[in-house]
């Protein structure tokens, strides 16, 4: 396909540029295959403006019969307003937006097109791998075993090649019981806790089904995994009811016959369009100017966004309980076992364990637990709180995590070694970007169209000195202890640096950080000197 | 004291907040004439003092509780330490606000305290007629009839006159009138009101436009609730225009007064670039339009040429103090949902009192500094209202009084030389707070804030759309506040930043000793920038987890009710985390000889956690950024 043919006028004179925090200005617009390019026209400003267009949630026409202005909403919740000469220009660039921001085939997206001069495709694709993963947890070699059976990911399409499985279970039996969980993802290995062995196990339900069909090599999988240990804890991410109700569907959940070594715990967690129209709501409460105090609070109320976070948080919460202070090895899973799963899991870690809460940790601990454990990133991110598209598969979950893990960065300031800048640079590059980490749904689908060759890595990127210095937290202070976040809902905030981003306060407090890292960098030079 | 029935009771329980989560302590209670004081009897625990349920961690320092302070070592045998040496183990009976007295049951009597400042009390005392006599002793006590019960006119800290009359002098009000411009060929100072002549709520010394002579000033004052005629409250040297404040005028429905007439026209004229003022009424206009009724109101714009009246709209003390109350519950909820959290609040209102203050401090702060308007503000008496408004407005244009002292001198002429002028009388028998905050003040000081800096400078324009405006987590959430200091990176900053000025000095110094001894300059090589702090102690423990992540009932519930308290993990791996808190700032104390400093310096900044917290959360708001001090 040329993307020539999707753009009737590539340039437009005169058109003025209205966006958040600066003053309106005249230049000239453009648009290309993957950018939306505004120079202004007062040569002394040098200013430009480069939007990626996939950036682009929602446009917004208002034409008169002489010009027409076009309300462009991003997916990273800046909102721009183009007023541009002549109506029929203006369709033209809308048309050209409207195509050119959604384009469904991945290998035409931009991350295949940047090239970057300061990088090269042959540089290192990615943090770790599951192999060196297991190869750095040496405790845990007696027991469990690195399984290659999903190399070619015919077992499960959204597992990586390799996966940690307990020690006495062979590939076969694996097999078979990945036919016995939903798209195959039998349970497997996510965190060992160093401290007391335990470990924490993910999965999608059992195939129960109506009949209550039971898998031995399933049963014996999870015996195996807490063998000669207490009894474990199921995490369901489901109510009790809707576990039952799954069961018509065909899936279901462990039963207590059956698995007589675990004891299931049931949590509610919303999912899939509930949080989608949840985060819609949040971001429409926030765009409103009106001054009415109780009009705010109740459409932040009624957005329930909060109220997610807090059962997000409280349930990782919980998950770390288990492992921490009871010492119990726990499975977690939903029904597909990509979202809200890994959601938990991941806050999990970060509250327990200090390797995964420095910059690179975290990005390690992101890059397995979210790319590597198959999120379907591309379905989840496809569209953002502006658009008007009908939704499919979109849903922030990947969202929520940040925004959980902005609470504890909220809640323990000195605890974790990177910024908030980080979080807001995370979600924006979810959502688009020129990077090829988030493209695809699963390790599958990257191998096939050579992601990893094909394009940079963003985890890498960030870890380099320049970029890395606004991602690390200046008062960051190593420290052992787990975090245990307080889930009251007065301690909840909302995230201000993300939902506010484009406000004049949230500039504020960018510029208090600034201070403080710089404050921090003096007072080291001179303790050096 | 003839009030005190019961000096002494035993056996007193003092009970945490809510059942089980906190054991009782059991010690004595005692009453003075000016404190209630909880001594526990276990002297193991040395829990002398309110602290237990204390959540505030109020910084009063106090060189006996300094002998109190010290390690405690918690039920799970993790060093932990108590904030007693930081804390009074006295409740001055003027703070107590109420004194509730609970149905007698079989274990005793309960009474709950309410503190002025939210910090609650619950004991439980045995005898039904000891908590009989404490509840009277308390009740009677913490309301004072008299001017001369009040503590503060016993209060007797060992300074002599002299130095006490200094401590009255040390916020000096027209020193800060003099740095406004004041007195000048616009406003001038008025003998009016000496010895509180025609206002006995009004400073004795205060200015006044020059045009207005003793007869308008008195005709005005006849025609203002309580005598309170307009005098000036801030002058913007920048514009020449003025904030002035008054009360009501005692219209009705068409009374109107020609000095109050002319009065308005004088405080016009002091403004050479402006041929109106505005007036602003700070109540809601339904409130004001009823006023009339009773023989007061608002200025009758028929009457008064030359003047735009408008309407803010705070609600009055009444409203404002049950809001309150709800607010005060809302922090206190356990185990809420976000929605009955985020409903509360919204049910409260208090958020939106809060933003109509703000709104009426950004409007007064425009028309001054933006369109050089001067601005005459009331409410009913001028007292509470106009006081807030004032103060919002002088905050947002003048950057001094974004300074601790200069805070002080707002709070000392809005709020105090304006209000009620009583306490002037008692300045032979009392002491002035102001200089005791002040001596203290590295404990309020904001880490970030530089005189310097743009944004510290010129007219603050907050924003005042809903969103900017949350609950003020410091001072409301009572859920937080129990649970252990979280991480506070306002104490962190202000010692890296009192750190890096000694550090600074020290290079100075050493650099003139070496080209002294050498003769020549020397360079610093550049080295890489590393964090060196060293280990702040961490206090990570979350809420306690049983009542948290809510292990339902069906599930292994009973299992974790045994589970050991938070800090199980505090059983430190590395020593360097457990480092005793004691520590000072050892800079200090580094011999200015030696040139490999570096080396000691790594205990530099370990006592930072010590101090509890609840200051550092705000600190990270832009709000607090261009204030000189801390919120806490």
């Amino acid at each position: 396909m040329e993307f020539s043919e999707h753009i009737k006028t590539a340039n437009v004179e005169d058109v003025v540029l209205q966006q958040p925090l600066h003053p309106p200005s005249k230049g000239t617009l453009c648009i290309t295959s993957h950018h939306l390019l505004f120079s202004d026209r007062e040569e002394r400003s040098g200013r430009q403006v480069l939007l990626l267009l996939r950036n682009i949630d929602a446009v917004e026409k208002r034409a008169t019969e002489s010009s027409g202005t076009l309300v462009i909403k991003c997916k990273d919740l800046r909102v721009l307003q183009l007023e541009i000469p002549g109506m029929e220009q203006c369709l033209n660039i809308a048309q050209s937006i409207e195509t050119l921001s959604c384009l469904d085939c991945v290998a035409e997206m931009y991350p295949f097109f940047y090239r970057p001069s300061n990088a090269s495709l042959r540089d290192q694709w990615g943090l770790s791998t599951p192999e060196r993963h297991y190869t750095e947890m040496e405790a845990l070699h007696g027991r469990w075993r690195l399984s290659t059976v999903n190399q070619d990911y015919s077992v499960c399409p959204s597992y990586p090649p390799a996966v940690i499985v307990p020690k006495a279970i062979g590939d076969d039996a694996l097999k078979k019981a990945a036919k016995f969980r939903q798209g195959g993802r039998f349970p497997v290995l996510c965190y060992y806790h160093r401290k007391n062995g335990t470990v924490i196990l993910r999965s999608s339900q059992p195939l129960a089904g109506a009949n209550r069909k039971r898998c031995i090599q399933d049963e014996l999988l999870l015996q195996a995994a807490i063998e000669g240990s207490d009894k474990g804890y199921i995490i369901d991410t489901r109510s009790a009811q809707q576990a039952q109700q799954a069961r018509m569907m065909g899936g279901g959940f462990e039963s207590k016959s059956c698995y007589s070594g675990w004891k299931r715990l049931h949590r509610h967690m919303e999912r899939g369009k509930t949080l989608q129209e949840s985060l819609i709501k949040l971001v429409e409460a926030c765009g409103d100017k009106s001054p009415n105090m109780d009009r705010w609070l109740s459409k932040l109320e009624n957005s329930k966004w909060l109220s997610h976070v807090q059962t997000a948080l409280s349930t990782a919460g919980l998950l770390a309980e288990c492992v921490e202070r009871d010492g119990r090895s726990v499975l977690v899973h939903g029904s597909e076992g990509t979202g809200s799963t890994l959601l938990i899991s991941t806050l999990a870690q970060l509250i327990m364990d200090p390797s995964c809460r420095t910059l690179e940790g975290f990005l390690t601990l992101l890059e397995r637990e979210f790319v590597q454990a198959g999120h379907p990133f591309q379905q989840r991110c496809s569209h953002s709180a502006f658009s008007h598209a009908r939704l499919q598969q979109e849903c922030p979950v990947f969202l929520l995590l940040l925004d959980c893990v902005w609470q504890l960065w909220y809640q323990f300031p000195l605890a974790l070694g990177f910024s908030e800048a980080l979080l807001l640079r995370l979600a924006t590059e979810a959502y688009s970007s020129d990077y090829g980490t988030f493209l695809c749904n699963s390790d599958m689908e990257r191998c096939a169209l050579q992601v990893k060759g094909k394009t940079h890595c963003l985890f890498r990127v960030l870890l380099k000195p320049r970029e890395r210095e606004q991602y690390t937290n200046p008062l960051y202070e190593p420290n052992e202890l787990a975090i245990w976040p307080s889930v009251h809902p007065q301690s909840l905030q909302l995230w201000r640096g993300f939902f506010l981003r484009w406000t004049q306060q949230t500039h504020h407090l960018e510029l208090v950080q600034e201070d403080i890292r710089n404050m921090v960098i003096e007072w080291g030079k001179l303790a050096l000197s | 004291m003839e009030y005190i029935r019961t000096p002494k009771v035993e056996n007193v329980h003092l009970l945490g907040r809510s059942k089980g989560q906190r054991k009782a302590s059991v010690g004595t209670l005692y009453l003075s004439a000016t404190h209630s004081m909880f001594i526990e009897n276990n002297p193991e625990t040395r829990k002398e003092t309110w602290e237990a349920v204390n959540p505030l961690g109020e910084g009063r320092r106090d060189a006996d509780l300094e002998k109190l302070g010290g390690e405690e070592f918690g039920d799970d045998g993790v060093e932990r330490r108590t904030e007693v040496h930081e804390q009074d183990p006295r409740v001055l009976h003027s703070m107590v606000s109420s004194v509730e007295r609970l149905p007698t049951t079989p274990a005793g009597c309960q009474l709950i305290l309410r503190c002025k400042d939210f910090r609650i009390f619950q004991l439980l005392i045995q005898q039904e007629k000891d908590c009989f006599d404490v509840h009277t002793s308390l009740l009677r006590l913490s309301r004072p009839e008299k001017y001369s019960e009040l503590y503060c006119l016993s209060f007797n800290p060992n300074i002599n006159k002299e130095e006490r009359q200094e401590s009255w002098n040390f916020i000096d009000l027209m020193a800060d009138y003099k740095r406004m411009g004041v007195p000048n060929n616009l406003w001038v100072a008025s003998a009016a009101n000496s010895d509180y002549r025609i206002c006995e709520t009004y400073p004795s010394e205060l200015f006044i436009p020059k045009s207005a002579t003793p007869t308008v000033i008195l005709g005005s004052s006849r025609f203002r609730s309580r005598g309170r005629f307009p005098a000036l409250s801030y002058f913007h040297h920048d514009t020449l225009a003025a904030v002035c404040r008054c009360s009501q005028p005692l219209s009705g429905f068409s009374g109107r007064c020609q000095e109050d007439e002319l009065m308005l026209q004088a405080v016009m004229k002091s403004n050479p670039g402006s041929a109106y003022i505005y007036v602003v009424d700070t109540r809601p206009k339904l409130n004001a339009m009823a006023n009339r009724a009773a023989g007061k109101g608002y200025e009758n714009e028929d009457h008064y040429t030359n003047i735009k009246l408008h309407f803010i709209g705070i609600e009055n003390i009444h409203v404002m103090r049950n809001s309150q109350q709800k607010m005060i519950d809302v922090g206190e909820m356990r185990s809420a949902s976000m929605t009955d959290f985020l409903w509360g609040l919204e049910n409260s209102g208090w958020l939106k009192h809060i933003k109509a203050i703000l709104d009426a401090g950004v409007f007064i702060a425009k028309a001054v500094a933006d369109e050089g308007v001067s601005v005459l503000v009331h409410c009913s008496d001028g007292w509470d209202r106009t006081a807030q408004a004032c103060s919002v407005a002088s905050v947002l244009l003048d950057p001094f009084y974004r300074t601790i002292k200069g805070m002080m001198a707002l709070i000392e002429r809005d709020w105090v030389s304006f209000g009620h002028k009583f306490s002037h009388r008692l300045h032979e028998r009392s002491h002035s707070v102001w200089p005791q905050l002040w001596k203290d003040r590295a404990d309020f000081t904001n880490p970030l804030y530089k005189a310097e800096q743009s944004q510290c400078q010129g007219v603050l324009r907050p924003n005042t759309t809903p969103y900017c405006f949350k609950m003020w987590k410091g001072l409301y959430n009572y859920v937080e506040r129990s649970t252990p200091p979280y991480q506070s990176p306002a104490d962190l900053l202000s010692a890296v930043r009192e750190e890096s000025q000694q550090l600074e000095e020290e290079l100075t110094n050493h650099q003139e000793r070496i080209t002294v001894l050498t003769g020549k300059p020397i360079m610093w090589e550049k080295v890489v920038v590393k964090r060196r702090t060293p280990h702040v102690q961490q206090r990570h423990c979350g809420p306690d987890p049983t009542t948290t992540y809510t292990i339902p009932v069906t599930s292994p519930a009973q299992d974790h009710r045994s589970f050991v308290p938070a800090n199980q993990n505090a059983k430190v791996k590395d020593p360097a985390l457990s480092l005793p808190l004691g520590q000072t700032i050892q800079v200090k104390h580094l011999n200015t000889d030696d040139i490999s400093i570096s080396s000691d310096l790594e205990s530099g900044v370990a006592d930072l956690s010590s101090r509890s917290s609840s200051a550092g959360e705000e600190c990270k708001d832009p709000e607090t950024y261009v204030l000189d001090f801390t919120t806490g």
